[in-house]
This record gives structure tokens, sequence and C-alpha cells, in this order.
């Protein structure tokens, strides 16, 4: 009896909320959205979902880098509804005034991110992007081919694994590391900092200590053996660990970076409230969890990490433990002292 | 005597042939294993599978990619196959000055690395307020796809006996019918290979069709932007297929025709 | 009508879609980020580093352009004479691979030179040591030659196809040895199709940096490396203009002292 009252009952609440949706039926039914992100960084089947339950259907367009994708964002050559770029990047896209504020009322799902996320330095408040994917800069190493568990940065630069090391083709990555490996900031601005840094890495490139320098390729390169230590992303490092269990993932103790893909919404969309709609929904714990277990990068909703089976909590690439983010920073925008890294980049790539 | 060394030339010939074609078709042969790979990574053969072919049909992305490449390759080649055949035709008639202008100005395109060209084509076509598209996408196509066509045709045209199209001329023949019934059919084998060659450019490029179109996107496009995830075998298995496809259709259209007639 | 007006379709395409939007690179070329005319991007790209990786490319470019000559010639030469039946069939088979993507190809190309790719657990599993191939300039090249040898080998081809072999049999019969024949007959037939084919591989190689960059392992930075990365990494148009325009006139001066070679278009009024 109690048993079917309490059917009766459940059946009634869904039925007054089931009106309401009914009468507003799909308010964004037919609208188009341009969903411009990495490639395959979202579970496919979320999207259809989405539009069954919105009637919003979504076109998905790639970049591969988040610059290039600035270049165009820049030109004003976008028809984008919802971009996706990393913490660096929304701080620039901020700062020259290339985003649309979000209005948070629309997206009360903001609330499943996890605390130390929210209000981040490079977007006080979340006012214009709300975290997707999360993850570290680290090394990832092979454990038949060092001699001891790596710990630091310097492991790169002394010369134990000469020949044997894969760099990262990537200005801020490559750069920002030497300055940590001595004691600096990421996101300085000194010049005599950045020297030192950058003699760090041109004395590298001549002593020969690197075997590769790359993005994209290190991950399958890692997995089939080809090096011994690679600096590398930790969504990577998820992806070649899963393929090759000798190898280990380690955010230095000198510190490193913590990287945030975010949602946000470029000036000139002309569909913005259903695009706040797509982020709503991209932020429900359900969704998040298909989105994970697709791309298999961090996800940033609470319901989620909670969700972790115990393999994944103890990954320390998926998991992080809290005194290795303690001891990351974002990237922050340096386009004004981009001068300066030019010229040491340049010195660099072309060391020999 | 000459008979036997004529043999032994053959062979040899032969030889060489079977050991270029042997270095250009390795890669292919590694890239149809790997379609065929359970293992994600290219690292190590882990056992036979079709799953990627499945899935392959399954990713809509990857279709609509594939129905946008075909269409600007196509368009593109055939247009620009008319218009660098009219080029080359009418340089030859020109005068040396404005010729030399007009080759250097076809080197361009082939010169200028595709970052470049990409981005500035991207900044003109929104300095005129053209919205960034598939159309384009194929005008780009088709500005760096010509000169290629142009080169292919033009040494057919010097090694034309000039007197032909003048004795045609001179028998009555209108100067369009002699363009069509004595000139091009002298070039046709520049002109299928420069068509070849066109094609091929368009079927693989990526940065210029990045910068140029917006939301549709071709499958140079997808391979790039997949790089970053790492390449999936999807990405091969289309390959797999689509060699399958045009080497088929190739070899079937050569048996009937005997490709002799137009190549 | 003038024949020369054929060519006034594709001239105005070219001008549209070529000349203009280079515009765009010669006043960045020219200017700051602000927008001022300088020509401090000159003087920035002015130095011996520069320079260096600038003569690395064209040597590379050079290295491959004679490569695929010396390739693609005998190819091109042998697929023209009459000892093969199914030599059309063969022409086809030269370029599908180019149907494959490109950068597929060059990781499928990865996959052989690796430390543990297909050629060294090959040489391996005959008992023979490893070699380091992948990161070497040796890799860069082959995967250059790779791309870039059908497009030597079919300008060359059409061009001899079209060639009038009994001039070749008569030199035969005439006691010319084979080297003979080929060096003061069909060599100077042939030129026009070399010069295009040398036109159609140098000048795309000199601005190579995918296949460079995949099969040195990141280790030779060459100039469409460093285009992009001004391009793109630093978001600096103006220098990576600078280059490019730098770039362009190197390479079309260059060009145009090889088309001296070509006899047919040094002096007689053909063009």
């Amino acid at each position: 009896m109690k048993k079917i009252a309490v059917i009766l009952l459940v059946a009634l609440l869904a039925g007054l909320f089931a009106l309401p949706a009914l009468a507003e039926d799909k308010p964004f039914a037919g609208t188009e959205l341009v969903v411009y992100n990495w490639y395959d960084y979202i579970d496919p089947s979320v999207l259809d979902l989405f539009q069954e339950e919105t009637g919003i259907e979504v076109t998905y367009v790639n970049f591969t880098q988040n610059e290039d994708m600035y270049a165009r964002l820049e030109a004003g050559a976008g028809a984008y509804d919802v971009v996706f770029p990393s913490e660096y990047m929304i701080e620039r896209l901020i700062k020259e005034d290339r985003l649309e504020a979000l209005n948070l009322d629309n997206i009360p799902n903001l609330e499943n991110i996890l605390d130390n996320l929210r209000d981040p330095s490079y977007d006080p408040g979340n006012a214009y992007s709300v975290p997707y994917m999360w993850g570290t800069l680290g090394i990832l190493y092979n454990e038949d081919m060092v001699s001891a568990p790596i710990t630091s940065w310097t492991s790169l630069f002394d010369g134990e694994y000469k020949g044997s090391i894969f760099m990262m083709n990537s200005l801020r990555d490559t750069i920002g590391l030497a300055l940590k490996t001595l004691g600096y900031s990421m996101n300085t601005r000194d010049e005599a900092q950045l020297r030192e840094a950058g003699d760090m890495l041109v004395k590298q490139r001549q002593d020969k200590l690197i075997s590769g320098n790359f993005v994209d390729e290190t991950k399958d390169k890692m997995v089939a053996n080809e090096a011994a230590l690679a600096v590398i992303y930790s969504g990577d490092a998820l992806y070649a660990m899963e393929k090759n269990d000798r190898l280990r993932y380690v955010v230095p103790d000198e510190g490193s970076n913590i990287w945030v893909d975010g949602m946000c919404i470029p000036k000139g969309s002309a569909h913005k409230e259903a695009a706040e709609c797509f982020i709503n929904f991209m932020c429900r714990p359900d969704i998040a969890q298909m989105n994970m277990d697709y791309i298999y990068y961090s996800s940033p909703v609470k319901q989620v990490v909670e969700n972790l089976d115990e393999e994944q909590t103890a990954n320390v690439a998926m998991n992080p433990p809290e005194e290795w983010v303690d001891r990351c920073e974002y990237y922050h925008d340096i386009s004004d002292a981009m001068n300066l890294y030019e010229g040491i980049w340049m010195e660099v790539q072309m060391a020999r | 005597m000459k008979v036997r060394s004529h043999r032994a030339g053959k062979l040899l010939k032969g030889l060489w042939l079977a050991l270029v074609l042997a270095f250009l078709y390795i890669p292919i042969i590694v890239m149809i294993a790997l379609s065929f790979n359970a293992s994600v990574s290219r690292a190590a053969w882990t056992g036979f599978t079709l799953d990627w072919y499945v899935k392959l049909f399954k990713s809509k992305q990857i279709m609509a990619a594939l129905n946008v490449t075909i269409t600007v390759a196509v368009i593109a080649t055939v247009v620009s196959t008319v218009l660098g055949t009219l080029g080359a035709i009418g340089m030859h008639a020109m005068s040396t000055g404005m010729a030399n202008l007009l080759i250097n100005v076809s080197y361009l395109p082939m010169t200028t690395p595709d970052i470049v060209t990409g981005v500035s084509l991207m900044l003109m076509f929104i300095f005129v307020k053209v919205p960034l598209g598939k159309w384009t996408m194929i005008m780009a196509h088709i500005a760096f796809d010509t000169p290629y066509v142009l080169f292919s045709v033009m040494p057919k045209l010097r090694q034309m006996n000039p007197n032909l199209y003048e004795a045609a001329l001179d028998l009555g023949c209108h100067p369009a019918k002699a363009l069509y019934k004595v000139i091009i059919p002298e070039i046709m084998p520049g002109i299928v290979t420069g068509a070849l060659l066109a094609f091929t450019m368009s079927l693989d490029d990526f940065v210029i069709s990045y910068f140029t179109s917006n939301t549709d996107q071709n499958l140079a496009m997808i391979v790039y932007s997949a790089a970053r995830r790492g390449v999936e075998p999807t990405m091969y298995a289309l390959s797999t297929l689509m060699f399958i496809v045009v080497l088929g259709l190739l070899l079937i259209v050569n048996r009937r025709n005997g490709l002799e007639d137009i190549a | 009508m003038k024949r020369s007006w054929y060519a006034a379709p594709y001239g105005l395409w070219m001008v549209l879609f070529t000349v203009v939007p280079l515009l765009f690179v010669l006043y960045y070329a020219f200017t700051d980020s602000s927008g001022a005319f300088t020509v401090n991007n000159f003087v920035k790209i002015a130095s011996p580093m520069y320079g260096l990786v600038l003569w690395d490319s064209l040597r590379l470019a050079f290295f491959c352009t004679l490569l695929c000559l010396l390739i693609g010639y005998p190819t091109a030469y042998f697929l023209a004479s009459r000892d093969f039946s199914n030599a059309q069939t063969l022409v086809v088979l030269i370029l599908v691979p180019m149907w494959m993507n490109f950068l597929l190809r060059t990781y499928a190309m990865m996959t052989l030179f690796e430390n543990n790719g297909v050629i060294n657990t090959l040489l391996e599993s005959l008992g023979l040591g490893r070699i380091q191939m992948i990161g070497t300039e040796g890799a860069v090249l082959v995967g250059m030659v790779y791309n870039f040898l059908p497009f030597m080998v079919l300008p060359v081809y059409t061009v001899l196809k079209k060639m009038d072999y009994s001039v070749i049999e008569a030199a035969e019969d005439l006691g010319a040895s084979p080297i003979r024949v080929v060096s003061r007959v069909v060599l100077p037939m042939s030129i026009p199709g070399v010069v295009s084919g040398i036109t159609m591989v140098f000048m795309p190689a000199v601005t190579t940096f995918a296949i460079s960059r995949m099969l040195s392992s990141g280790m030779i930075y060459l100039v469409g490396d460093m285009i992009e990365d001004y391009f793109i990494a630093m978001n600096n148009r103006n220098v990576g203009s600078t280059i490019s325009l730098v770039m362009l006139v190197l390479i079309i001066l260059s060009i145009g002292l090889l088309r001296k070679v070509d006899p047919d278009n040094s002096g007689g009024g053909l063009w």
C-alpha cells in the first residue's frame, strides 16, 4: 500500500515537472549551434542527446591549437557560438574583448564545478568561461629506462638521459618549464630570468640531450619506448599509460602548469542563450561523466570526481594529489611580452 | 646480340621501376596494415580487427568531411583544368615579356607557404565581407591548383609543331575549332597530368582550407586536428578505402579505354 | 579574337586570389604591429642565425630536387620507352600514393624509421644491429623525395612520351652508345619537362615543414617552421610576412636562373 502511494507520488511529481517542461517545450528548438572545439573532444552521443532534449542542432568544428583558433577569431572569421580555449587564451580573449559575458543564471550547473577550479585567476567569477576539462603539465617516463623515479625537471638538463628525452615543441610550455626549473614563475616578464631559461634550453640542444621535439607525436612514441623521458600534458599521459604499463607520470617538485580548457561564447554569436544552454548541459553530472569516459581526461565536475573508481583515483595523471596541484600555476596571457619570448624561442629553435 | 642486350635492358628497366614503386608503396602498405590493427597505437600490432571500418561509417563528422573533400576537389579540379589549359594556350601566343610576367605570378602559389596563403586569403575574404565557407575554400583551391595545370600543359605546347595550328587556319578552319580540333588533342596528355596533379593537391590541402572555410571541414583538416588526440586508425581505414576505390576505378578506366587515348 | 586572350580568365583569377592576398603580405612586411611603416622586420631577420635556417632549407630542397631528378628522370624515360605495354597503368600507380593523406603517409614513414620501428625490428630479427634513422637529415630527405617524386616523373614523362622514337632508333642504328643517345638526343628534347618538374619540386620543397618536422623528430628547424611559428605561435604576422617575402624573391630569382638553362625560353620568342 505504502509502495503504491510512493509510486503515485513519484508519478505525480514527475507529472508536475513534466508539465512546465512541456509548456516551455524546447525554447531553442531548431537553433543551430556551431561548436568550435578540439577534435574528438566530446562524446558524439552527448551531442545527439543534447539535440534530443533541446532540439538544438550542433555543428562540431575543430581547431588544432589555441593559436590557430585565435588567428581566426581575431580576424573576425568566426561564426561560432561556443569555443573551447585554454586558460591563457581565455584571459587574452577577455582582455581583447572578444568574448560575451556569460549570464550565469542560465548556467546553474556551474555549481557542480570543483571549488578550486571556480573563480580562477584567469577569469574572476567565471564571468566569461566555464571549465570543461583540466590537467597538468609534467614528465612521462618509462620505468624500465630510468635509474630512479623522476621527481625534478633537472632530469631533462643534467645529461643522465642524454639522447633519450622528448621536449615539447610549444613556446609556453618549453620556456615555462625551464623557468620553473630555475625557480621562477612560468609567467615572468623579467628579461634576465627569461634569458637564463633560454640559455639553459640552448645548452640542452647543443649538448644533444634531446632526441625529439614535438607535441602530437609524443604519446605514441612513448608507448613505443622511443625515449625515457618526455614533457607531456596529463591528458596525453593518460592515453599513453593506458597502452604501456611501464609509463609513469609526475608533476616535478619545482612545480608546473595547471591547464584548463574552458567553454566560452565568442562575440558575434547569434545564439547566446542557446549557447549558454549548451554550456550548462555539459556541466550536468551524467553528461560530464559520459565525456570523461569518452575523452579520458580529468573532468572538473564534482560528482564525476566522486564517482572515480579506485584505479582512477590512484592515477596521478587523472587525479593529481593536492600538493601537486598546489605547486602548479595557470599560464597567464603574456602577449605584451611576446617580443622577449619570441627572441628566446628563436634562439632555442635554431640552436645547434 | 642486339636482341639479347635489349632484353637485358628491359629487365633492368623493369627492375628500376619495381624499386621505385616499392619505395612509393611501402608506407602505403604500412598504413593499410595499421587500419586493421586492433591497437590504437602505431607502436604495436595487437591483432586483426575491422572495428575501425565500422567506426568510420558511424562517424557523421568524417562522412560529412568526405563529402566536402570530394565536392571541393572535383569542382576545383574541373575549373582549374579549364583555366590553366586556356591560360597556357594564351600565354603560348603572347609576347615574351607579358608571358614571363604571368609565369612569375604562377610561381607565387607554389612558392608561398600555405600558412601565408591561407591567412592572407582569409584576411582578403573578410575584408570584402565574403562569408567563409565551402565556396571560398573552392576559390582558394582553384588558385593553388591552376599553376600545376599550367606547368603541365606548357611543355606540351612548346613541343607542338606551331605550323599545325597555322595550317588549320590557312585551310579556313575557325580559330575556336582549330583550338578544339588541333591544339587540344596535341596537348591532351599535359592536360590530364595537370588535372591529376590538381586533384592530388586539392585532396591533401589542410592549412589553406582551414583558414578559408568556417564550418565546412575537409578530410585533411580532420586528420590534422585528430593528430592532437592521437591519430586513430579510423583515418587509416578511410585512406585504405579511398586508395582501393581510386586504384580500382583507374585500373578499370585504364583497361577499358587503354588510357593511351587520353594520356 | 587573339589567342593570347585565352589567358585572360587565368590572369584575372591569379590577380584576384594570388596577387591581391600577397599585397597583404607586402603590407605586413613593411609595418609593425600597430600598422606604422617600418623596415625593422627586415633588419631583424638579417642576422646570421636566420640565414642559417634559410641555408638549411635551400640546401635540403636542392638535394631533394636533385634526388627527384636522378630517380624520376630514368623512371619517366623507362616508362616512355616502348618496352612496357602497360606503361600507362604504371604511371597511374606512381601517382596514386599521393591520394592518400599526406600526414598519414608521413606517419607511416615514421613507423618505418623509428628506433623500434618496422625497419629496425626487421634488421634486428635478421641479426643485424639497429640504425638510427628517425631524427636524421637522411630520413627527412627520403620523406621529401617520397612526397615530391611524382611531380618530377609526370611532366618529364608527358614530354618524353611525345618524343619521336625514330630519332633515337636512328641514332642507335648509327652506332651511338646509349649514354650518347641519352645525352645528345633524349635530354635536350626533354628539357621543358625537366624544367617543369624542377619547378614543381623545388618550390614547395623550400617551404616544407610538416615532413621535416615529423621525420627529424622536430630537430631540424626550417624556414617553413619559422614562418608558421611567427604566424601562429607568436601571432606576429609582420615578421612572418617579411620572411616569406624574402623567400619568395629568393625562389623566383633561382627559378629565373634555372629558366636560363632552358634554351627555348632564353631568347627565342616562343613565349
